[in-house]
């Protein structure tokens, strides 16, 4: 009987002490929204909801408004997506349905290994190798064969928005691929079945039984794919251009607010250069999480926890 | 277990259930149309292993170019001298190498205990309410942008602490790692089959000298892969070190100090104005990428057989 009791005992410990482990997520949750609400108080008090849509960006004169970080964020963010949602969601269909066999496995574990490339390496290699050849190559074709557009006017630098959403897309397109692909991967046979009997095509079952049954859990997989894009940091630092401007060319330098928390953070001189820094930590952090949710609660209701957690 | 996770899933969760799709798109699959047909499905064929393409492009690339452009400064020297002054040549990356490594030293310490008990808990404790919140706070903790991870650590630690520290660099790793580590033990330990808990349970073993003999000894090889994988991901990490860990172009011994770490170090080296940084820059990354897949594949080969998904 003693050790029955003894092991009653060591079972609750053990379930507590689980428990408390498996809880710390909360915790940190609430740690981080703390201590960046903390940490960015004298810039609450001072900018309030200003601070959101002020677009001086003077740490000399004390004003801070994160317009143009938040306009660099979203628009290298689009310019990323763009690129990568239809490549990704066709390479996720190449894997699941159209490619042949042997090839599927190899090719999904590249993609992986291309997830876990670092994201300062990335950035190595656009700044040496990207650039130049975007600068030398693209850009002038773009502005010659496109130049009517806004977008597309201006001088060329080779750093700028534009390189920043393409080195995102690159970092994106295989978080987005492999979600993708364990989403078209839970779409059950029988819908496919049911449209071969139909007499239908590969490409007409692909689109007819499986995209429009995964419409959602594919979404699921674009806006975690945006998730990552609006927090992307290093690669982006080193290409972007780093200069807070608003402007419609994409080849003109833009700046992120996860790229200026990068390059001030540490040469933050005052109290309230530091604080506007958390600030625009926090709005990176509020915008980051929403979209997350989004995409965790589309990927959980469409196939439940079975679907991989992507890191 | 598989009717378990059904049944565990569908209690609360409703399940995405598709409209009965549209007979419309099957009124174009008509004799006459047949040839057209075939073509269009050939050409998506085409169009999607096109994308595949894109998407492995730039992973070869970047390795294509580290080795060109890195390999001939990985020598002897790049593993055992320190960083030389601007203007001597030659030189190495050892201080940033075992600082790396000092660093993932202590991230495992605060990171795997926390993330393989909280993921015991998701996987063998909790009513399925809560291990969904746990999860989802997980999933959405994952997507929070790793530069804010920094702020947070620097508010917490380097503040109190009046200084950059290794410290605070191994406790933001650390963090980062608690929910990656978490959701890959749950994942592997759902694997162990239901029968040896309750063999073990039948035989009047403690639950918790069951969970953790039988069912975690049962999937430790899994846990390890998620564990190595946790820290190949945290290992590339530069944002969260900037003003954690902060770089040192000297050995240290302390963990108060600041400390160097390969990816601070190819971060510095590649924005510098200097040829022969930036030639360690590519040594750097060269030896860093390969580091990290080097895990990725060797774990992979290593679990390929004993699990059906790599995790």
């Amino acid at each position: 009987m003693r050790t029955h009791g003894g092991s009653h005992f060591g079972d609750r410990a053990f379930q507590w002490l689980t428990l408390l482990m498996a809880l710390t997520v909360f915790a940190l949750i609430a740690l981080i929204g703390y201590e960046l609400t903390r940490g960015s108080g004298i810039a609450l008090r001072r900018f309030g909801w200003h601070f959101l849509v002020s677009s001086d960006w003077d740490p000399v004169n004390e004003q801070f408004g994160a317009v143009p970080f938040i306009f660099g964020t979203l628009v290298s963010s689009a310019i990323a997506l763009l690129i990568a949602v239809p490549i990704s969601i066709a390479t996720a269909v190449y894997l699941t349905e159209l490619a042949p066999l042997w090839l599927r496995q190899p090719l999904t574990m590249f993609i992986e290994l291309l997830a876990a490339v670092p994201s300062v390496i990335l950035g190595l290699w656009g700044i040496f190798v990207m650039v130049p050849w975007l600068r030398e190559h693209l850009f002038p074709w773009l502005q010659k064969t496109l130049g009517f557009l806004p977008f597309f006017k201006g001088a060329i630098y080779g750093v700028s928005m534009l390189a920043g959403g393409i080195i995102i897309a690159i970092m994106i397109v295989p978080i987005i691929t492999s979600v993708a692909r364990e989403i078209l991967r839970s779409v059950p046979g029988l819908q496919r079945e049911a449209a071969y009997a139909l007499g239908a095509t590969r490409w007409e079952v692909t689109r007819i039984a499986v995209l429009s049954y995964a419409k959602k859990g594919l979404f699921g997989a674009v806006i975690l794919g945006l998730g990552r894009a609006l927090g992307e940091t290093m690669a982006v630092t080193m290409v972007i251009g780093n200069t807070p401007q608003i402007v419609a060319s994409l080849f003109a330098p833009g700046y992120t607010l996860a790229s200026v928390v990068a390059n001030e953070f540490t040469e933050a001189t005052t109290d309230t250069y530091l604080s506007a820094l958390f600030e625009i930590g926090l709005v990176l952090l509020g915008v980051t999480v929403l979209v997350n949710a989004l995409a965790q609660l589309l990927l959980k209701t469409f196939a439940g926890p079975s679907v991989k957690p992507q890191h | 277990m598989q009717n378990e996770e059904i049944s565990r899933r569908t209690m609360w969760v409703p399940r995405f259930q598709p409209s009965a799709f549209s007979l419309q798109p099957f009124l174009k699959m008509t004799a006459p149309n047949h040839n057209w047909r075939k073509f269009k499905n050939a050409l998506m064929q085409a169009v999607t292993l096109v994308c595949a393409i894109l998407v492995v492009t730039p992973l070869v690339l970047v390795f294509y170019h580290l080795v060109k452009e890195g390999f001939s400064s990985i020598n002897w020297a790049f593993f055992t001298q320190l960083p030389k002054p601007v203007g001597e040549s030659g030189g190495g990356m050892a201080n940033a190498i075992v600082g790396t490594f000092i660093l993932l030293g202590q991230a495992a310490v605060l990171g795997v205990p926390i993330g393989v008990l909280g993921g015991v808990f998701l996987s063998e404790y909790g009513s399925s309410r809560l291990n969904w919140w746990i999860r989802f706070a997980a999933d959405v903790l994952n997507g929070v942008p790793s530069i804010t991870w920094g702020m947070v650590v620097y508010a917490l630690i380097v503040v109190p602490m009046k200084g950059f520290s290794a410290l605070a660099g191994g406790i933001v790793l650390g963090m980062m790692m608690i929910p990656l580590v978490m959701r890959t033990t749950e994942e592997v330990l759902q694997l162990v089959p239901s029968g040896y808990r309750e063999a073990a349970l039948a035989l009047g073993i403690a639950k918790w000298r069951a969970i953790v003999q039988i069912v975690v000894r049962t999937a430790l090889k899994g846990i390890v892969t998620g564990v190595l994988l946790a820290l190949a991901r945290v290992a590339g990490e530069t944002a969260p070190l900037l003003f954690t860990a902060f770089g040192n172009h000297f050995w240290t011994h302390k963990l108060t100090d600041p400390i160097a770490a390969m990816p601070l170090q190819i971060f510095a080296y590649a924005i510098s104005p200097y040829d022969d940084w930036h030639r360690l820059a590519w040594a750097g990354a060269l030896a860093l990428l390969l580091l990290v897949l080097f895990i990725n594949v060797g774990v992979r080969v290593l679990t390929r057989d004993r699990f059906q998904r790599n995790v």
